[in-house]
């Protein structure tokens, strides 16, 4: 039997596809259906008059801690926040325990993801076994379990000859080496950014520069060896200025931003009071990095938002500014962070909103979706732009509460997520 | 209150019956007794922890330790920390009043009140005084204390000490930087001379004490060029040799020790006005 969700009314917004129009969207057996097809059948509805209906938005980089940590998230819970924050897709980082850098963990994740029949999950594979730095790992493996990256996350590789082997490996399987772009020896692992206000505080900072000489070093190679390479959550003016002009001189370069560091500067650490939800690597930078960040985002230099959601338990948080991890959870304030703060305010477009959430991300991994064009799979995320909400950290689906969001008023929120044509989450009456 | 420490019986019965504890995660001589001093004198009855021998050692929880201590009800916790921001933290966490007794790098500021104190009992203002402060500026929280108060109360406030340990942007903070000593010193009113950080410090810093001492230590010759008026303070503990000449420490001109007397006066203010609410209405 055919299975039919008709969705009714929207606001349809479909970049890939020059699309923006009120109108019906049929999805069929999982897939868009030929937008000809007027045979509704017995088609469930899900009334979208007055909401946004975009290509699925995808996250590229989320942390859901299974296996090893599950006491801060574990997948069912990280896919199930995922769902409640409109995506349809996430890209899990390999640093789980023990790190994801065989097919054996990449095919438990996907097995989990499976049960959960949720939000889609894309393992990323690490780059080097245990993510230390030393061998490659198996790509290919990893691959056939469905990796769709790889990456040492939080550890940049510094080895450049590694590095070099890994983009022209990674070649073999039409995949982006992501790399965590951060020189140790620059940054120290100091909790903060450095510049006025850390001297202000009187806590250690990570000059801009550990992110932004990383990234040429990081471009250099992925020229020679013809690899491509994305950098994960910039955060500094000069990196997104780098990652423009190796773009036009042909590298083949993606880069991605948070809502954190389009929103936040480095004064919250003062103004939060040093709390430790404040503190994130790489760390919220200064105003002219945050205006830089909003303009490659609205100009495409910058091709996606990415979360970094990183849950951390409140023990973990509940310490010493210096002690504390780095992470902010974001999947369930993404959306109306950057819709409220960005997109209400005219700094970026609704279609380039679309964009950034969907299209653009699907191209940077290759993944499907992205498109509401007729063929592509059933995902779409549904959007309500005249929801005012406060963000309430205790009602998150995540099984952490490290938000420095606490309390924000905001407009939008998600109002239904659907992937391969079914409902996986709807917000409740209204 | 500095009255109170030149009698014969020094005790009032202000905080009679408060309970006060000190929270030292970090070794301290002069500013942990100088509290406690200043307790006793008022009659407070308190606590004195030592992350040293303490639960801490068994990887008891800095969050578990202060909860644990506010099971006993304390009035005030007086907290002393290496990491910046802990006083806020324990604060958001804590029914007790939280004074800060200096945390990292960020902030002392009983210290800074007592300097002030002491400059201002001898040249009786703080305005329009220049005052030099030298010395490992980035790992210090007495300057950014320092900072706060002296140039709110109308001092001009210069900072000087190697390009190392200069932290950027420093003069953003409202004050004049340099990393010449000679310049810092030129017609300066008060100049303030800072530890060097050793225990916080790596090699990268600075390559040998006797380099430091030549550029950046405090001798006689030095001091010429400061006005002829000129009084030296120093926060403590000195090295001797490293930041400052012993002649210079022992010197008429140097306040040090009435820093320390000072400072109990001013632990004794705060005390009493967080604990009652209203000022001190005996003698100053």
């Amino acid at each position: 039997m055919t299975e039919r969700l008709l969705i009714r009314g929207g606001r349809v917004i479909d970049p890939a596809a020059g699309r923006d129009e009120i109108a019906d969207l049929l999805l069929e057996d999982g897939v868009v259906a030929d937008r000809e097809e007027k045979d509704f059948g017995d088609a469930e509805i899900f009334d979208a008059s007055g909401l946004y209906v975009f290509p699925g938005f995808i996250d590229l980089h989320v942390h859901l801690r299974e296996p090893g940590r599950e006491y801060a998230e574990t997948i069912a819970t990280g896919l199930a926040a995922a769902a409640a924050g409109g995506f349809t897709a996430v890209c899990a980082m390999p640093n789980t325990e023990p790190v994801n850098d065989s097919r054996a963990i990449s095919e438990y994740i996907s097995a989990k993801a499976r049960g959960v029949a949720g939000t889609r999950l894309y393992p990323i594979g690490a780059i080097t076994k245990g993510q230390r730095g030393e061998e490659l790992a198996e790509f290919g493996e990893m691959r056939v379990a469905g990796a769709v990256a790889v990456s040492d996350d939080g550890r940049w590789l510094s080895d450049g000859s590694l590095l070099r082997h890994a983009f022209e490996h990674a070649r073999l399987f039409g995949i982006p080496v992501v790399q965590h772009a951060e020189d140790p020896t620059l940054s120290h692992g100091a909790p903060m950014h450095e510049g006025a206000v850390s001297t202000r505080l009187g806590l250690d900072g990570q000059p801009a520069i550990a992110e932004t000489a990383a990234v040429a070093r990081d471009l250099l190679i992925a020229e020679i060896s013809k690899g491509r390479l994305h950098v994960a959550h910039v955060s500094t003016a000069r990196t997104v200025k780098l990652v423009g002009e190796a773009r036009s001189r042909g590298i083949a370069v993606t880069c991605e931003v948070t809502p954190h560091h389009l929103i936040l500067t480095d004064e919250e650490v003062g103004r939060l009071n040093f709390s430790t939800h404040a503190k994130v690597n790489p760390p919220l930078r200064e105003p002219e990095d945050q205006e830089a960040l909003v303009a490659a985002l609205a100009d495409g230099t910058i091709d996606a938002i990415a979360t970094d959601h990183a849950p951390h338990h409140e023990d973990e948080k509940s310490v010493d500014f210096d002690t504390a991890p780095f992470g902010i959870v974001g999947l369930e304030t993404a959306l109306a962070l950057v819709h409220d703060r960005l997109v209400v305010s005219g700094r970026l477009s609704l279609t380039r909103f679309a964009e950034v959430f969907s299209a653009s991300p699907a191209r940077a991994f290759r993944l499907p979706g992205g498109t509401l064009a007729p063929g592509s799979p059933g995902d779409v995320t549904l959007f309500d732009p005249r929801r005012r909400w406060r963000v309430e950290a205790a009602r998150f689906l995540s099984l952490s509460r490290n938000t420095p969001f606490e309390g924000w008023e905001l407009e939008g929120a998600p109002a239904g997520t659907i992937v391969e044509g079914r409902i996986v989450w709807r917000r409740g009456e209204r | 209150m500095l009255s109170i420490g030149r009698r014969e019986m020094k005790k009032v019965p202000a905080l009679r019956g408060r309970m006060i504890v000190n929270l030292f995660f970090e070794a301290s001589t002069r500013t942990r007794f100088s509290f406690e001093t200043a307790q006793k004198w008022l009659s407070a009855d308190s606590l004195n922890f030592a992350a040293k021998g303490s639960s801490v050692e068994k990887g008891e929880s800095l969050l578990d330790t202060a909860r644990n201590l506010q099971a006993m009800s304390p009035d005030l916790i007086v907290i002393r920390h290496g990491t910046a921001g802990v006083p806020h933290f324990l604060a958001r966490n804590l029914k007790a009043g939280v004074v800060n007794a200096g945390d990292g790098a960020h902030e002392h500021p009983t210290q800074a009140l007592l300097d002030a104190l002491t400059v201002r009992r001898h040249f009786g203002r703080l305005s329009e005084l220049t005052v030099a402060i030298t010395g490992d500026i980035l790992h210090s929280r007495v300057v950014r204390s320092n900072i706060w108060l002296l140039t709110k109360m109308g001092a001009k406030v210069r900072v000087c000490g190697p390009p190392t340990l200069l932290p950027p942007r420093i003069a953003e903070m409202g004050v004049e930087a340099t990393t010449d000593f000679d310049a810092a010193l030129e017609d300066a009113d008060v100049v303030m001379m800072l530890r060097m950080q050793l225990e916080r410090q790596g090699s990268s810093f600075f390559p040998s004490t006797r380099e430091y001492f030549k550029r950046y230590g405090l001798t006689a010759a030095r001091l010429a060029r400061a006005r002829s008026h000129a009084v030296v303070l120093h926060p403590g503990p000195m090295n001797r040799g490293v930041e400052i000449s012993s002649e210079v420490a022992d010197s008429p001109r140097s306040l040090i020790l009435e820093q320390v007397s000072n400072g109990v006066a001013v632990r004794m203010a705060v005390l009493y006005l967080l604990l009652t609410g209203h000022p001190w209405e005996g003698d100053a």
